[in-house]
């Protein structure tokens, strides 16, 4: 509800959708509109054309004129896109090691810059601490800026540990291998490991991230590996997902950002390629703007 | 293997060489596959609309040349207009006549704001000037924080009399910034303000509320190459509720195609000035819409013949 609320202020997909449903037929223009409509919400080229393509072979198939059964059948297909059947619960409960002693869960978060991979690390600690988990987290971004004080300040907003280097530039793998070890001596539930923004076209970074994740799963799997991706993002998301998914194994996609007018329709592509599910979305700076993804409220949303 | 849009056109195109005119069908066929290209580069629908007709008009109306098949032809006719659009209004910053030059930037959350006012203060500094940086985000936790380290970095003072982290007034620290930089002799001040969305009124204002207490030369809008259609909806936004004199594409050191910069630079009219490269201090450039026009339709290889030709 708090989703289709705060996307509905956007809903230029919606009216023009209902614009073109309204009248009694569809003709080209109509379908052209349509397929205008989607693009819009950054579905992407290929997977409108196959949607509507769809659409049309079920309309002539049922014989379908009416506007209100036609954006119920566009509805219907395009929540199929996005499968509600994935399993979208996060992994958090303690997971046994290799020598068979139970661990922290993992929780590590990617991304490429600026995709709010910080302020997401800080408002899940706070959703885990409202369910009476301890958490301790790891600021594994030694080279932006002020990332690790950024971290700090959310740790300390949220009420939980931040284990982090005391020098810049230090080894991030050693500093996620300190939060994990930190996290299971205090006998914590959930190490939550952030981060620095890279470009999934860098070798360098993603060799980086690679040794983060040998480290982070050296004593048990890492739970949840989680990539944040803006709603903003086109096309270019699809790339982001495949090259991450690759380096470091994600179970998961953060979509943030939603509450602004983007969205986020390359997700749609990313899970059907990558069959990897969209979990929790982003609405906000604060705190408490962290939701589950609702696969209805997001199809919704994207039809206004 | 044909991935690049010359050679889709290539594939789609027919016709022989020879004949006055392109054909209907050809330029139809062409028409499609750039339309493709533009949407896969994340350019905006208005402006594909508007930038295939135009395509198409010109492509009708050409004479075929005999150095060219008619697959280069239309490549060119795009790369033309491309680089028509993206460059047809670059200009240098507009220097105050009277000391110090304002620049502000502003954009979504994320964008590359504070690491861009490193850059431009370093670039300033190489050139001669002597700029100030100020903290005018206290709202993203340790932004401020972040602005000085950036500063250190390149070699710039920067003003943060206030810590941030939801503490202070961004307008009042705009304020004494440029005040503090005409009693220091800063010649150039740039201002980094909180990230925001185009829909946020409350923050919006707060933007406007800053630029008319500084009344900046210059208003960058700075935006990531990765975004998506919503490009046009946001740049409008930024337009209409701080206005902006000069666009920043950011992070064009990844692989998205850029069509940001096409859709902001058409709806807006505004010319796209800088492109920031990565994340160190020197990762700064001039924009290029020559490089930007084959990138977006990735047809290097096809410009680099027909200059041949
Ligand atoms: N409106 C909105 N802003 C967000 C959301 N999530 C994060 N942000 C903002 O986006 C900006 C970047 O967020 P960060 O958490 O620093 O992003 P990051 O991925 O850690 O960035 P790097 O570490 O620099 O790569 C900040 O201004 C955040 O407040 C969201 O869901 N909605
Ligand atoms: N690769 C790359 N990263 C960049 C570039 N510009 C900025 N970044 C990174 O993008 C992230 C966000 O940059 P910031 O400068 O903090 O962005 P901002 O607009 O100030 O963000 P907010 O203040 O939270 O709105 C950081 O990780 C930067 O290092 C760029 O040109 N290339
Ligand atoms: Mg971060
Ligand atoms: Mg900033």
């Amino acid at each position: 509800v708090r989703l289709r609320s705060r996307l509905a202020r956007s809903g230029v997909l919606g009216q023009a959708l209902l614009g073109v449903l309204g009248r009694d037929h569809l003709d080209e223009a109509a379908w052209e509109e349509l397929e205008e409509t989607l693009l819009q919400a950054d579905l992407g080229i290929d997977p409108t054309t196959a949607l509507l393509a769809n659409l049309r072979t079920r309309l002539r198939v049922d014989g379908t004129r009416d506007p209100a059964a036609v954006r119920a059948l566009l509805r219907e297909l395009l929540l199929e896109q996005v499968d509600p059947g994935m399993d979208r619960s996060l992994a958090t409960s303690p997971v046994l090691g290799a020598d068979g002693e139970p661990r922290p869960a993992t929780v590590l978060v990617v991304g490429v810059n600026g995709t709010g991979k910080t302020t997401t690390v800080g408002k899940l600690a706070r959703l885990l601490v409202a369910q009476d988990r301890d958490v301790v987290l790891g600021a594994a971004d030694t080279f932006r800026a002020a990332a690790a004080d950024q971290l700090a300040t959310w740790g300390a907003r949220v009420g939980v540990d931040v284990v982090r280097s005391d020098r810049d530039g230090a080894d991030p793998a050693s500093v996620a291998h300190d939060a994990v070890t930190a996290g299971a001596q205090a006998g914590a539930d959930v190490v939550i490991i952030d981060t620095a923004g890279r470009l999934q076209n860098k070798a360098g970074l993603m060799d980086e991230l690679g040794k983060i994740v040998r480290v982070a799963s050296r004593t048990a799997p890492i739970a949840e590996s989680l990539l944040v991706l803006d709603a903003t993002t086109g096309q270019n998301g699809l790339r982001q997902a495949r090259v991450f998914a690759e380096v470091a194994h994600l179970t998961g996609i953060v979509l943030t950002k939603l509450d602004g007018s983007a969205k986020g329709g390359i997700v749609v592509a990313v899970q059907r390629e990558l069959g990897i599910p969209v979990k929790l979305v982003g609405l906000g700076e604060g705190a408490d703007d962290l939701a589950p993804f609702v696969p209805e409220e997001f199809v919704d949303a994207l039809l206004g | 293997m044909f991935a690049t849009l010359s050679d889709r056109i290539n594939a789609a195109v027919s016709s022989l060489r020879g004949r006055g005119r392109l054909s209907d069908a050809d330029i139809a066929a062409s028409i499609a596959e750039i339309r493709r290209a533009l949407l896969d580069a994340d350019v905006a629908l208005p402006v594909v609309r508007d930038f295939t007709a135009t395509v198409r008009e010109r492509a009708e109306a050409a004479e075929v040349s005999r150095a060219l098949n008619p697959a280069q032809q239309i490549v060119k006719i795009v790369h033309e207009e491309l680089t028509r659009i993206l460059g047809g209004a670059t200009r240098e910053i507009s220097f105050a006549k009277r000391p110090p030059t304002v620049i502000m930037l502003a954009g979504l959350q994320g964008a590359g704001k504070t690491t861009l006012a490193g850059k431009l203060g370093k670039w300033l500094r190489d050139a001669g000037h002597t700029p100030l940086l100020v903290a005018s985000d206290l709202q993203r936790p340790n932004a401020v924080q972040q602005l000085e380290i950036v500063g250190r970095g390149a070699g710039v003072a920067v003003w943060s009399p206030e810590p941030g982290n939801g503490v202070g007034d961004p307008v009042e620290v705009a304020r004494t910034g440029v005040a503090h930089a005409r009693e220091q002799f800063y010649d150039v001040v740039v201002v980094d303000t909180a990230g925001r969305l185009g829909i946020d009124a409350e923050l919006m204002q707060q933007a406007a509320d800053i630029r008319d207490a500084v009344r900046p030369d210059e208003t960058f809008f700075v935006i990531d190459a990765m975004i998506g259609q919503d490009a046009v909806t946001t740049a409008n936004a930024f337009a209409q509720g701080v206005g902006f004199t000069g666009v920043v594409l950011s992070k064009l050191d990844g692989d998205a195609r850029g069509g940001a910069a096409l859709s902001v630079s058409s709806v807006t009219g505004k010319p796209v000035m800088f492109a920031s490269t990565g994340e160190k201090v020197g990762d700064f450039e001039r924009f290029h819409a020559d490089r930007m026009a084959s990138r977006i339709l990735d047809m290097g290889d096809m410009m680099t013949l027909i200059e041949q030709a």
